[in-house]
């Protein structure tokens, strides 16, 4: 079994939901990464998702995009990455999915760069620009490497569409809670609430998370409360990397964490 | 060889729809739409109309004769596409587009520019069809193209100016998708190239293919070469389609920039791999790592690290040829249409004279050249006069 889908069967049984918390590797600096991972784990983070950084990330937000902007200046690349996510593995059995764009994998060959992500310690891939109806190639070395393939949905996204996705989708579905990119701070919309229950009755074979704007306790607790399997923060974390002081940054993170953990419970 | 409709958005193992989800549906909803106009004998007439009546169709294939007799061999002919309204081939399919936008109920459209002639002619459009328009712009570009930026405000558009990533045209894509994105319900995405997911490569051709099927009309037989500038590659991929089954050799400029050799070009076509961009599977400018890399060109509109994906197809195919031209090259190329005939050309479409120039002296004075003269070049002076103050070679010249 996947790590993240034991990490799931280990919620359920809790009664719990998970707290995915993402981080652009090698932003602030690379250093910096392996402290809030630290502080990620001991807060209570049920899965970290790691950004690998893309020149064009359309699907991100001004947050992200610096982020990776500034990652790919620090020299952050593809052997460096995995070297670092090597490390991590070495110290945290927790689930860890790699974020990017399809042009990153297509480049090495989706096999190569599956093969070495998952002898890297990679559980679960995100690629947001990777849509159904281009994946076949990506699922069939995915599926080779037994590597988890979790793909985005929208509120918009029409049930026969949906039902293909989830299909195609392990580990978790990921709903993007809003229109539009990464970061985007609004309230709650009902839309959002709707789409969540809708999808919930559709898909039955893996979790849904949602992400996108979530950056508080008080969103966590809501998406929760209507039926989230998972909540996925990030431009958050990316924010608070920016802002706080190396010394000051496992402990930050932490708490932090720890605070949004709480209300998954 | 020639594709009309590609099967799931191919031409070959290039196009496709690299998509974030959330705009799957409007993808879906937009192919849908434009399929159904594809062959409606009531759009066809009411486009036809607006390009005849508004833009100024067909426009002449002029040859010229002065700069035929300087290089001397085969015939020169230009196709006027600089005398269409706004200056440039562009309005072709921001008329087109804009249509189709009016029939599907959108009123806000959204648009990228390079150079600014795109988002020009989007203005254009939208002032006419009474649509909202918001253009995207890398800041780089809105510095060098200060007049055009002028130009779309005039015409009641709101340009906003990109400051992310190397803030050319391709940050201006990413941030019109962001835009799209986030509005996706209220919003048109005029792109202005043959690039991103299916159906743009498919709309934009079909749209410019009008360039092509005049030129076949012009022409008393098929030429024996047909020359465009390729940047996304629009004004070609419209000049060549309708000559693909032809006899006619067929050949694609690429911006060569300070060389090929060097860092500083926008020649995907000549020097690319293929990759995944802006929604589609194409021949780009990148490093090892899957990372977009920055490109030059003298002309703002070929400054584009990718190429439309039927341009990938045809030169896989072997049926293009695609070469690039050096900055150097199109600045001469430049002077010498302005001196001989009295036409000032866009840089873009001076990459495509410049190697007409090249090849007609190797050719037979019985045989003939089609170059299509994309856009005129007033919105290129101030970085032509630039470049020869530093270039003391050309400044003689004058």
């Amino acid at each position: 079994m996947s790590r993240i889908k034991e990490k799931f069967n280990e919620l359920k049984s809790k009664k719990e939901k998970a707290l995915v918390s993402y981080i652009m590797v090698g932003y602030p600096s690379e250093s910096a990464t392996l402290s809030a991972i630290r502080g990620l784990v001991k807060g209570g983070a049920d899965i970290i998702e790691l950004g690998f950084p893309f020149s064009d990330p359309i699907a991100d937000g001004p947050v992200i995009q610096k982020a990776s902007t500034g990652s790919l200046n620090n020299g952050i690349k593809i052997e460096k990455f995995f070297k670092l996510v090597k490390k991590i593995r070495s110290e945290t059995n927790i689930p860890l999915i790699l974020m990017t764009y399809t042009n990153i994998l297509y480049k090495q060959g989706y096999q190569k760069f599956i093969k070495t992500a998952k002898n890297a310690g990679i559980d679960g891939l995100i690629l947001p620009d990777m849509a159904i109806e281009e994946s076949k190639g990506y699922l069939l070395a995915a599926k080779k490497q037994k590597m988890d393939t979790i793909f985005l949905v929208s509120p918009n996204t029409q049930k026969n569409r949906l039902s293909k996705i989830a299909k195609a989708t392990s580990g978790f579905l990921y709903m993007v809670a809003v229109f539009g990119t990464t970061g985007i701070q609004t309230k709650i919309h009902q839309y959002t609430i709707d789409a969540l229950k809708s999808t919930k009755r559709t898909v039955k074979n893996v979790p849904v998370g949602v992400g996108f704007g979530i950056s508080n306790e008080k969103d966590v607790k809501k998406y929760v409360s209507v039926g989230a399997d998972a909540v996925i923060v990030g431009s958050a974390n990316i924010k608070i990397m920016e802002n706080t002081p190396k010394s000051k940054l496992e402990g930050t993170v932490f708490r932090f964490t720890k605070k949004l953990k709480r209300q998954t419970k | 060889m020639k594709i009309g409709i590609p099967k799931d958005g191919r031409f070959g193992d290039f196009g496709g729809k690299y998509i974030p989800e959330t705009l799957a549906p409007a993808i879906e909803d937009l192919e849908k739409n434009y399929l159904k106009i594809r062959n409606d004998p009531t759009f066809k007439k009411e486009l036809s109309k607006f390009l005849a009546e508004y833009a100024g169709r067909p426009t002449p294939l002029y040859l010229a004769k002065n700069l035929t007799k300087k290089i001397g061999g085969a015939k020169i002919y230009l196709k006027r596409e600089d005398l269409l309204h706004g200056g440039a081939h562009k309005i072709n399919n921001t008329l087109g587009q804009a249509l189709l936008a009016k029939r599907m109920g959108k009123k806000r459209i959204i648009a990228e520019t390079g150079a600014g002639q795109h988002g020009v002619a989007t203005a254009m459009a939208c002032a006419c069809l009474d649509l909202k328009a918001e253009i995207y712009m890398g800041y780089i570009d809105t510095e060098r193209q200060k007049q055009n930026v002028f130009r779309m405000e005039l015409l009641g558009a709101k340009v906003h100016s990109v400051k992310s990533g190397s803030q050319t045209l391709k940050d201006a894509i990413n941030e019109a998708m962001r835009d799209w994105i986030t509005n996706v319900d209220s919003t048109y995405y005029l792109l202005g190239s043959a690039v991103g997911p299916h159906p743009y490569p498919l709309m934009v051709r079909d749209f410019q293919s009008v360039i092509g099927n005049e030129i076949k009309k012009q022409m008393k037989k098929i030429p024996d070469t047909v020359i465009a500038c390729v940047g996304g590659g629009s004004n070609a991929i419209g000049t060549f389609y309708p000559l693909i089954d032809s006899k006619a050799e067929i050949i694609g400029i690429e911006a060569g920039g300070k060389g090929l050799n060097t860092l500083y070009h926008s020649a995907p076509l000549a020097v690319g791999t293929k990759g995944v961009l802006h929604g589609m599977m194409t021949y780009l400018m990148q490093d090892a790592q899957g990372q977009i890399q920055e490109t030059h060109s003298i002309s703002a509109g070929l400054d584009y690290p990718g190429v439309g994906p039927e341009h990938s197809y045809l030169k896989d195919e072997k049926r293009v040829k695609y070469k690039a031209i050096t900055d150097d090259e199109v600045i001469d190329a430049f002077l010498i249409l302005t001196r001989t005939e009295g036409i000032i050309p866009a840089l873009e479409s001076a990459h495509a004279i410049a190697y007409a120039m090249k090849i007609a002296k190797k050719m037979k004075r019985t045989q003939s050249i089609v170059v299509t003269l994309s856009g005129r070049g007033d919105k290129d002076i101030g970085i032509v006069q630039e470049y020869m103050k530093k270039n003391v070679k050309n400044k003689r010249k004058i």
